[in-house]
């Protein structure tokens, strides 16, 4: 199985990118929406004055590369893969919260956090793909 | 209301998806990452069946989500998508006919155990 190593070295860094793009997005997002007391104004200016920051802009536009990469691993790796290996997102998402923005974490938290941490290395010691998928896309 | 509104959560999250999984592996795998290759992709999604029902399945979910979270906070909507990862599992074997090996099963149980204790403090 030569072509497994390139499969695990492409999934990895997809996984990466999936995970960095949902939770700096979510981040940029939060960021954005924290500027806003209520949002839900009937206003079409105040909408639109939302979509104008800087930090929703950017939120939306990593969530769309978040959606691609995500789509771009299901293509060649297993659902029941892809779907634990990026539950890192809480644990990263975690990490920033403490770290960055200096939010408390309880110790039960921190407990859910190594068990997600731990449920991502159990999965990633499996093989990514256990399902005949097609090796090249398909022409136009 | 809060448990209608959570199976439908859970519900079009694994139902989209199984179909977004269903739909890439019909397409093959992406190799081409390029400007032209990703307007490529984009194009073939958009005639894509699966992707669309799939895409749309995630947003009604999504959008149940704030619905949720408009009525409760954010401890009790969080184990609701603990519940989707072994939910998905179980459908990755039977629909997708994945192979669900012990350390699957394992990883997605343990995954689904932090995600539900982050409902506590």
């Amino acid at each position: 199985m030569r072509d497994s190593k390139r499969l695990r070295s492409k999934t990895f860094l997809f996984a990466v990118v999936a995970v960095l793009s949902n939770v700096l997005g979510n981040f940029a997002l939060s960021q954005g929406m924290r500027h806003f007391g209520s949002v839900l104004s009937v206003s079409v200016l105040s909408f639109l004055s939302v979509l104008a920051n800087i930090w929703v802009v950017s939120g939306i536009l990593l969530l769309v590369i978040w959606m691609l990469s995500q789509l771009s691993l299901l293509s060649w790796a297993d659902l029941s893969y892809v779907l634990p290996i990026t539950s890192a997102s809480y644990v990263l998402a975690a990490i920033l919260g403490a770290v960055a923005l200096g939010e408390y974490v309880s110790p039960v938290h921190w407990i859910g956090i190594a068990m997600i941490f731990l449920g991502v290395m159990v999965v990633s010691r499996t093989t990514p793909r256990t399902v005949p998928v097609r090796a090249t896309e398909r022409s136009e | 209301m809060k448990w209608l509104l959570v199976g439908l959560i859970v519900a079009c999250n694994t139902v989209g998806d199984v179909l977004n999984t269903h739909g890439m592996k019909q397409h093959g795998e992406v190799c081409d990452f390029g400007p032209s290759g990703i307007r490529r992709l984009l194009r073939a999604l958009a005639r894509n069946r699966y992707i669309i029902g799939g895409i749309a399945a995630s947003a009604v979910s999504f959008f149940a989500l704030l619905a949720l979270l408009s009525i409760a906070n954010l401890s009790f909507a969080v184990p609701a998508t603990a519940a989707s990862y072994l939910l998905e599992t179980a459908l990755a074997k039977f629909i997708l006919k994945e192979q669900i090996t012990w350390k699957r099963w394992a990883g997605a149980s343990l995954v689904a155990c932090g995600v539900a204790l982050l409902a506590f403090h």
